[in-house]
């Protein structure tokens, strides 16, 4: 990389994996510089974890602790399944990313700091009364202080850019400071640089001295000494991406409307933090998909289930607050027995609550959040990947079912990503369904005549019949239908065996979904369920658990409406049942309610993930005979 | 099956086998029978590729009437529905019925967007004034004063002109009807069905139960030739019946005249297809009070793109840049590493 004739000879450690946490105005950078050091980390075949965690300010006042944007990953040579519960090393690049992040970091962790941001004004807006490098605050810490404005600055100087836009350039100093220090792929980097910027040559060319600067000078500084790796991880061979769950649950949209050879329809309504799947989905137009963005949530309901009706493969994504909106609408879909897939990106709550921060505490609401007797399936994604996958399956069962379906991602899943084994597509699953196109029965006369509400007798699903078909002209609507005929109906007996029948569909869904999850112990007392975004936490506790010798069991739910056939056998039999979830306790209700075990909660309502630790701790108090309130450490609330 | 089940050019062919349940006397009669005899003279329809799409109230019913497709939706929703399956299906007739509660209170944002994004769908909303299917309450087009079970001393809360506010929206297409008139509600239905586009068709509908006669002194046989203002595109705009009024544009609103104090060269030459809305909102004005005289007809015909063509042309576009999609290729668009 460098000429520098007097390079300083650095020796190169080991490490199994490390945490870093990028944190800096929101201005600074800071989420695209994790996502760099994410892709140049997943090139290098480490198993990785990221949390992106920024404000729901756009651009809140300038160096607030208001303001503070911060990516954390954690990167491994061995399988792992958080983000990491304190990093190892903090890169701040104001005074207050320090003071925000500091509490965080590991003691004798390491602290990278932009000390050209340490100024007096910068100090005061976050209200530090002393420099933090002078009062002693930092003892304790490896402190390297690094003026990386300036050093961006100079970096610049031949090339053709105004110094302001060349001190925008310092997160790729940064970035290439932190790349030297563990030792990460360059090339990456550049060529993803050239491919963003292109149009734009002056920034190129910034971006790129900043990065070979900040690269340089971890070389050439003698203030960091040794260089580390952390080598690849065993990996399952085949051909991997680095994906975060929003565009996995894009792309398996896309998936499925080709696995069910059906135009796909998005109608959406921008909300944080599911945005991104409308914007990815809209870079796809030539696979026939259409996206519509709706002039409100329940118009990106209606345009789907609209969509529907004329036969296409039909979604709506949004948050809490539009599936609030959308109940309505999701409550004709289950009147009129149509394929919609709403996909709920949970975030903090309620009302706009945390936007950017991640919680699971919309499962109530989409198992019951509507009015009437209105079941549906209810799916949700564990990982990034598997968002991929749970998009898909959502699909899978509205179509074959004609149900709306909900499927439950988090802000996480979101915006976290994880490196992703791609699949063989040939052994994606085949979801095609027939449109109804002959008549189905004869009338009283018998005359042929088509039933729209005359159901298959396995699926108990009703026929689709599209507009366009000869013949099966039919009506639907939000009243209630007659069995079979599917007209207008308010007789008694007709309203309760429908509302059996609808029950009865749902139900028999659990004869066609997989088992729960099982990461089993033999030998365990300790059961811990989870559903949803805490399965990499839970997955890092119960390892961690049996290292120390509490051996435990993990049983991870997909599917939450209906719930997986084996799931009463498998909660039985266990000392001790815990639910860790990021809500008060929902799911934790409902195996209380439908197996009778005394299952306890373990909540945390803070907008972050579980810290395998805080896991960790709930059982050792419950193993221990110690009460517990059933809160997180450092989640009680 | 009978004969008339057979042969498009008879109304029993677009009616369903069920029974209508609006009240003895309701103006939706009319109007039901006005569009099934449309489609006994239309050539260029199916019956399976035509699909009534409705929210709520007394008119939303409308879809369980026709022999079409139809669905019966959510108070105020049958608009963003319907763009949904015009954007997805834009080879089937897709109309949109409802009352001025739906439409205009529950449903107002669904109804702009609609009309602004000119989606190819056809608007019918039936203005009676009144809440009918829940039993008397003003709507957003009842007259300041009105009283109704919710208002026992008087509406205070002004009223929507529909055809200006359908203006104000960028509607492409604006008419208004009445149902005491099948041909001119078949006229201006074909007109509508015609148009390329989104079309918003005002009917006045009389409910004879909650608000009887609301439109008499407009609509009624003796008050139409002094009341009703026929719209001629290309012609000045004159009514009355010595054909002796007509309207004009006075600073920027339309006005109603005498011919004799004004000259004929003064009066308004109606044109549908002037671009600007400011025209037809001028006259979407004259019907705010129910004693002025009321233009009919066509208000605006205006050529534009319509939506869901674009959409299609945007997929087409994709397709040509980046060929058809590979879910293979897609899946491998990122960077990506092998582990062997």
């Amino acid at each position: 990389m460098t000429d520098t004739a007097d390079r300083v000879e650095n020796s190169v450690q080991t490490l199994e994996g490390v945490i870093i946490r990028f944190a800096g105005d929101s201005g600074d950078g800071m989420q695209l510089t994790g996502d760099r050091f994410t892709s140049a980390s997943a090139i290098a075949g480490n198993d990785l974890v990221t949390l992106p965690e920024f404000p729901a300010e756009i651009r809140a006042p300038q160096g607030t602790l208001a303001g503070v944007s911060a990516f954390q990953i954690h990167i491994s040579d061995h399988n792992i399944h958080t983000p990491g519960d304190e990093p190892d090393v903090l890169v701040a690049m104001n005074p207050a990313a320090l003071k925000s992040e500091l509490n965080r970091l590991k003691s004798g962790g390491t602290i990278i700091l932009n000390t050209d941001a340490f100024d007096m004004r910068n100090l005061e807006k976050c209200g530090y009364q002393m420099d933090p490098r002078e009062d002693g605050s930092l003892d304790g810490y490896i402190v390297h202080e690094v003026p990386m404005t300036k050093l961006t600055v100079d970096a610049t100087a031949d090339l053709d850019v105004k110094k302001r836009d060349a001190e925008r350039s310092k997160n790729f100093f940064a970035l290439g400071l932190v790349s030297w220090m563990y030792d990460r792929p360059l090339q990456p980097t550049f060529d993803w640089i050239e491919e963003k910027f292109g149009k734009n040559p002056a920034v190129v060319a910034s971006n790129n001295a900043a990065f070979k600067a900040g690269h340089a000078f971890g070389e050439t500084a003698e203030m960091f000494g040794d260089q580390y790796q952390v080598a690849s991880a065993p990996q399952k061979p085949g051909t991997y991406t680095n994906i975060t769950g929003n565009v996995a649950t894009a792309w398996g949209m896309v998936a499925a409307g080709q696995l069910s050879k059906l135009p796909v329809f998005l109608g959406s309504y921008p909300i944080t933090p599911a945005s991104d799947i409308l914007h990815e989905l809209s870079n796809h137009k030539n696979f026939g998909v259409r996206t519509f963005q709706a002039e409100d949530e329940i118009a990106g309901a209606g345009s789907a289930l609209g969509a529907a009706f004329g036969g296409h493969l039909a979604y709506t994504t949004t948050s809490g607050p539009g599936v609030s909106l959308k109940g309505e609408t999701i409550s004709l879909a289950a009147m009129i027995e149509l394929p919609l897939v709403i996909i709920d990106i949970q975030r903090g709550g309620p009302s706009t609550g945390l936007p950017t921060k991640t919680e699971a505490s919309d499962l109530f609401l989409a198992l019951y959040g509507r009015h009437g007797e209105s079941p549906m399936p209810v799916v949700a994604a564990y990982s990034p990947s598997n968002c991929f996958h749970m998009a898909i399956e959502a699909s899978r069962l509205a179509l074959k079912y004609r149900t709306p379906v909900i499927l439950l991602t988090d802000g996480y899943l979101a915006n976290g990503a994880e490196p992703w084994l791609l699949p063989d597509v040939s052994t994606l699953p085949d979801i095609s369904v027939d449109f109804a196109t002959t008549f189905n029965d004869t009338d009283a006369n018998g005359e042929p005549v088509f039933y729209p509400y005359k159901r298959d007798p396995e699926t108990m699903a009703r026929p689709w019949a599209i507009p366009g078909t000869p013949g099966l002209e039919h009506r639907v609507g939000g009243l209630e239908k007659a069995d079979i005929t599917g007209n207008v109906n308010y007789d008694p007996a007709n309203h309760g065996l429908m509302t059996e029948l609808r029950q009865a569909k749902l139900d028999g869904i659990a004869k066609d979904i997989p088992g729960a999850m099982v990461n089993s112990d033999g030998d365990a007392d300790v059961l811990l369920i989870g559903w949803g975004s805490t399965h990499g936490s839970i997955t890092a506790a119960v390892e961690q658990l049996r290292k120390e010798g509490t051996p435990a069991t993990h049983v991870h739910l997909t599917h939450l409406s209906p719930l997986h056939p084996d799931l009463g056998e498998l909660v039985q039999g266990y000392q001790h049942v815990i639910v860790p979830e990021l809500n008060k306790g929902q799911l934790v209700k409902i195996i209380r309610s439908e197996f009778l075990i005394d299952a306890k909660p373990l909540s945390k309502v803070m907008g972050l993930p579980f810290t395998a630790r805080e896991i960790i701790a709930a059982v050792n108090q419950a193993t221990s005979g110690a009460s517990s309130n059933g809160a997180a450490q450092n989640g009680a609330n | 099956m009978t004969d008339v089940a057979l042969d498009p050019t008879k109304r029993g062919y677009w009616t369903s086998d069920q029974e209508v349940r609006w009240c003895p006397g309701c103006g939706d009669y009319g109007i039901l029978a006005a569009m099934q005899f449309l489609y006994t003279e239309l050539d260029d329809v199916k019956k399976e590729n035509t699909v009534f799409v409705s929210g709520i109230g007394c008119a939303a019913r409308f879809p369980y009437y026709m022999s079409t497709y139809g669905m019966h939706s959510i108070h105020g929703r049958a608009p963003a529905i319907a763009t949904g399956l015009a954007v997805a299906r834009p080879d089937l007739d897709v109309w949109v019925v409802g009352g001025d509660g739906d439409m205009l209170s529950i449903g107002g944002n669904h109804l702009i967007h609609a009309l602004r994004r000119n989606v190819n769908i056809k608007i019918l909303l039936f203005n009676n004034q009144i809440y009918g299917l829940t039993k008397g309450q003003y709507s957003p087009t009842s007259e300041v004063g009105k009283v109704t079970k919710s208002t026992p001393m008087g509406s205070i809360d002004a009223p929507f002109s529909p055809v200006s506010l359908a203006a104000g929206a960028g509607a492409t297409f604006v008419a208004r009807t009445h149902d005491l008139d099948r041909k001119h509600m078949i006229d201006v239905f074909r007109r509508a069905h015609e148009h390329k586009g989104a079309a918003l068709v005002e009917i006045y509908q009389n409910c004879n139960v909650f608000n009887d006669g609301a439109f008499d002194a407009i609509t009624k046989r003796d008050a139409r030739a002094e009341m009703m203002i026929d719209l001629v595109h290309g012609e000045p705009i004159k009514f009355g019946a010595e054909r002796q009024r007509g309207v004009m544009m006075d600073n920027g609103a339309a006005r109603c005249v005498d011919i004799a104090d004004v000259g004929e060269d003064a009066l308004l030459v109606h044109d549908e297809h002037t671009t600007n809305p400011s025209v037809t909102f001028s006259l979407g004005q004259l019907a705010m009070d129910r004693r002025s005289p009321t233009p009919f007809g066509v208000f605006r015909a205006v050529d534009a793109p319509e939506y869901a063509a674009a959409v299609g042309d945007q997929l087409l576009a994709a397709n040509d840049q980046k060929g058809p999609g590979n879910l293979e290729a897609l899946l491998r668009s990122g960077a990506t590493w092998d582990v062997v």
